[in-house]
């Protein structure tokens, strides 16, 4: 490979930003200055295969500098390539991928301003002009309309970033005008948000097994989670070996809560007994579907919890390096994992020898910058590589050609987290709660016309109705979108569906991610599906065509009948189902097989546009 | 005439196409399978020389037990498996997909696909004269090929031939996401600012003609070129010893665009800038 790289030189805070992620460099093939040649220079050169095994140290590069400077110029992303021995029209492809990267200048705020569904539902919109009409040009702040920030039981939901040394962030929700643009002209002062137990309005209460300690710990103390029964299950977990714990989570029936509902044991066994080495772990913490941020709760409430989890995981399929892909949009979440990880590191609960068991296990947190795709498990192995987050076409699966090609087992947090009380309660104990085929407890994020929104844990098998109850439904429901923007609607005289993964089928829908959205009659219902056009087109990876131009071609028929219904809307809605088939049928990924699943169960269960 | 080298002997499998016993090596594709049998079945991403991206998807068929449709280009064929190609399922799915290409991009220049589109009885006009469209302006800025991303389908064959698969220049990449993706070279420069060494091997697997030498940009764009007129002939590469083939298309005794034979087994289609373009010497007649 013989890389070009152009003139452009990056400026010294640019510089200082690469280097303080990398070291500085160690000769002037990779970037030093040219002055400081040194003669050994001449002999050899550091790059070659050693700096491109470095590859996935892109998008780590890639925020550092845009989180120093803000955006991502040419001098600093030629840089980062001659560090990386990236070719720049690759590195160029892949910082123009994610949505909090620019390569153009723009002001060192930026103020995320969610319009997704719960938001818009809680007045986005108005929030948005009067935001603006305050910011206007010159205030040094860009204002971004952005996809669901995870926030929504705190519905509108904005998101300042300050570009510097440190980066620094604010959260606004509820966000008023006032509020926003405080967050924005001063990130460092902006009042800090409420605890995450705020966000679980059962929390405190007596029966829960995923929630009890978020609201009841100290997320930043790892003494206080172990007195609050932290680390029973790694100890429990090397009484019994890795095979025991496979056998254990096997026996306990738990599936993946991130909507595929696949076997855990099954994936986990599947990917130990893979003679290829190293494994991996990777524990999927993009939570982006929109309505969905119980992951976010749980990370931020016990993130001990993950840490303990996540060893568990590696510990029985033979990782010794376990990747957490957090969402970029999460940065309570990011502080406190990273405060956990050096905790437990520091007390020998991670690193090469962890509770002196002789195994070596630690984690690396690496950030997502924007990409809904990324959830999905091929594509995050793309992006923590340092390519482009597409997803790749399977076979071969994870479990046999993962992360760098190597076996890999991928879990998002609900599910890890879940294997503590299966290793802590026995397998029988946790497979009793809930129903035959969906066992233990499931959390659910409701959100929308609810008296308490948040994260509810009930176990499998409750219906719409009591989970709507808990949170106090209010008058007038309309519609029940169950699953986020990749589910479906129901009716508001369907609430006896009971919430298991059957029962969903059953009905005709799914549990996908654990969403509960619920809508009043005051909720226009053609915006919302139009909404839901618009996510699924912003975030298509553009791999494929049935969904690249697909989920355009859907968002533009669905303009077309905003206001119309009947025999105005028919022929656009023929469509649509025709454009939705294909595209379910032969879209690469999970993105372009549901983006229709939506749009299609309201206009089918719902009667939209009739 | 070229040799093509035996691999390993392969074992063969068995499965069902469209009802009949199949019998192909181990390691074949669907596609190859059909192509063996005789099926016709429309391709666009797919190419000779390259590792298929399977990201045009107008290869799909059907696999019994399958929840979607998948593309017969890079699914290996498995001993067991039902395949059917033509059924309602399969054929609706190529006609969107045909659809929404040909409503967003200029397939003018891409080969077979016209007859596709009747096949199929695809109609893109039907998504309405506001139908979002790449609106591309061609990108001249350099004297021996031309960009013309309007007629892109993104079936990231070039990228794949400057990059791993081929060139190793890594010139090109796609930028972007969704509907707003391009090919691109960094910072979206012009190629003379790029890292292009102009081998001209992106031009050699372009499906569409999005890729294109200037002669060819500019005999279309005056209406000169005509491709009936044109006689090929196959000759060897007198710059060096390695001996590359040429394939020299001839429009009015002038070279109009050099090619290269894709089964030749040393250069399978690919040449460097001087056999590719380095060919005016030869009708230098002042
Ligand atoms: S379905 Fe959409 S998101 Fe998935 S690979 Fe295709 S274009 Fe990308
Ligand atoms: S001409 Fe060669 S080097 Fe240039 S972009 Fe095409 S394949 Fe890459
Ligand atoms: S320029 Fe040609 S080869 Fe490259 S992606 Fe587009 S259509 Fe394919
Ligand atoms: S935070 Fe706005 S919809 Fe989720
Ligand atoms: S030819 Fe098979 S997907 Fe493009």
């Amino acid at each position: 490979m013989d890389l070009h790289f152009g003139d452009s030189k990056p400026t010294d805070e640019e510089r200082a930003a690469v280097d303080a992620l990398l070291g500085p460099p160690e000769s002037s093939w990779e970037g030093a200055a040219r002055d400081e040649m040194r003669a050994a220079d001449l002999r050899w050169a550091r790059g070659g295969r050693e700096a491109r095994d470095r590859r996935d140290l892109l998008l780590p590069g890639l925020h550092a500098v845009n989180d120093r400077i803000g955006w991502i110029s040419e001098g600093a992303l030629d840089y980062l390539c001659r560090r990386l021995t990236v070719p720049p029209a690759e590195a160029y492809g892949v910082a123009t991928f994610y949505a909090m990267f620019s390569v153009k200048p723009r002001p060192a705020t930026v103020l995320h301003v969610c319009t997704d569904l719960a938001c818009a539902a809680a007045g986005a919109p108005q929030l948005c002009a009067g935001i603006e009409a305050r910011l206007g040009p010159g205030s040094g702040v860009s204002v971004e309309r952005s996809p669901c920030l995870g926030l929504c039981e705190r519905a509108p939901a904005a998101l300042a970033v300050r570009a510097g040394d440190p980066v620094r962030t604010a959260v606004s929700a509820p966000a008023t005008v006032e509020a926003a643009v405080l967050a924005a002209s001063s990130p460092g002062s902006a009042p800090e948000e409420p605890p995450a137990a705020l966000a679980v309005p059962q929390a405190g209460q007596d029966g829960l097994t995923l929630l009890h300690r978020v609201g009841v710990v100290d997320p930043s103390s790892l003494d206080d989670y172990r007195a609050h029964g932290g680390y029973t299950a790694l100890r429990r977990a090397f009484e019994l070996g890795p095979a025991g714990v496979i056998r254990e989570v096997t026996d306990s029936g738990l599936v993946g809560r991130g909507g595929a509902a696949f076997p855990t044991g099954r994936k986990w066994q599947a990917t130990a007994s893979q003679p290829d080495r190293p494994h991996y772990l990777v524990c999927n913490a993009d939570e982006s579907e929109p309505g969905t941020f119980k992951d976010r709760v749980l990370m931020e409430g016990d993130p001990y919890a993950l840490v303990e989890a996540m060893t568990i995981a590696g510990y029985a399929t033979g990782a010794h390096k376990g990747y957490l892909y957090l969402r970029g949009e999460y940065p309570r979440a990011l502080r406190l994992l990273e405060h956990a990880i050096t905790q437990a590191r520091a007390r020998g609960l991670l690193g090469d020898d962890v509770l002196g068991q002789g195994y070596a296990f630690d984690i690396e947190i690496r950030r997502g910058a924007g990409a809904y795709i990324c959830g999905e498990e091929t594509a995050l192995f793309n992006s923590i590589e340092g390519y482009r987050g597409e997803p790749r076409s399977k076979p071969p699966f994870p479990v046999e050609k993962g992360l760098f090609g190597k076996p890999t087992v991928e879990n998002n947090v609900e599910t890890l987290v879940n294997v503590l009380p299966v290793l802590t309660m026995g397998a029988p104990a946790y497979a009793a709660i809930g129903t035959g085929r969906s066992t233990g407890p499931k959390l659910f994020c409701v959100s929308g016309s609810v008296e308490r929104p948040g994260v509810y844990e009930v176990p499998f098998g409750a219906t719409l109705g009591e989970v709507l109850t808990l949170a106090g439904v209010r008058e007038g429901l309309r519609a029940v979108l169950l699953g986020g923007a990749a589910g479906g609607f129901v009716r508001a005289d369907e609430l006896d569906v009971p919430l298991t993964f059957e029962g969903t089928r059953e009905a005709g829908t799914t549990l996908g991610s654990g969403v509960v959205m619920a809508f009043d009659d005051s909720v226009p219902l053609p915006r919302l599906l139009l909404r839901i056009a618009e996510f699924f087109r912003d975030e298509s990876c553009g791999q494929c065509v049935p969904c690249r131009v697909g989920t355009v071609r859907q968002e533009e028929a669905l303009h077309r009948i905003v206001e119309r219904t009947g025999a105005d809307a028919a022929g656009d809605i023929a469509l649509l189902r025709e454009v939705g088939r294909a595209m379910r049928d032969a879209s690469i990924c999970g993105l372009g097989q549901t983006a229709w699943n939506a749009v299609e169960s309201a206009i089918d269960r719902l009667g939209a546009y009739e | 005439m070229t040799v093509t080298p035996l691999g390993i002997p392969r074992r063969m499998l068995e499965f069902t196409l469209d009802g009949e016993e199949a019998r192909v090596p181990e390691g074949s594709t669907i596609l190859d399978a059909c192509r063996a049998a005789g099926k016709d079945i429309p391709t666009l991403c797919e190419g000779d020389t390259l590792r298929p991206k399977n990201a045009c998807r107008v290869c799909v068929v059907e696999v019994e037990g399958a929840r979607t449709l998948v593309p017969a280009c890079s699914r290996k064929a498995e001993p067991g498996m039902e395949v059917r190609t033509d059924t309602e399922r399969a054929r609706h799915s190529r006609k969107v997909v045909l659809e929404l290409l040909a409503s967003s991009v200029d397939l003018s220049t891409t080969p077979k696909v016209a007859g596709w589109l009747k096949e199929y009885e695809a109609k893109p006009d039907r998504f309405g004269p506001d139908a979002a469209r790449l609106n591309e302006e061609p990108r001249v800025d350099n004297d021996l090929y031309v960009r013309d991303y309007d007629k892109c389908i993104l079936c990231y064959k070039c990228v794949d031939a400057c990059g791993d698969q081929w060139q190793n220049s890594f010139a090109i990449s796609v930028a972007g996401r969704g509907f707003d993706a391009r090919i691109a070279v960094e910072h979206d420069a012009p190629l003379t600012d790029s890292a292009c060494v102009y081998c001209g091997n992106c031009i050699e697997v372009c499906p569409t003609g999005a890729l294109s030498f200037k002669s060819e940009f500019d005999m279309r764009a005056a209406g000169t070129w005509d491709e009936a007129r044109q006689t090929e002939t196959t000759t060897v590469c007198a710059y060096c010893g390695v001996g590359c083939n040429l394939t020299l298309h001839v429009q009015d005794n002038e070279i109009v665009k050099v090619t290269s034979p894709h089964d030749n087994p040393v250069t399978h289609g690919n040449l460097c800038i001087k056999g590719r373009f380095g060919y005016q010497h030869v009708q230098n007649r002042d």
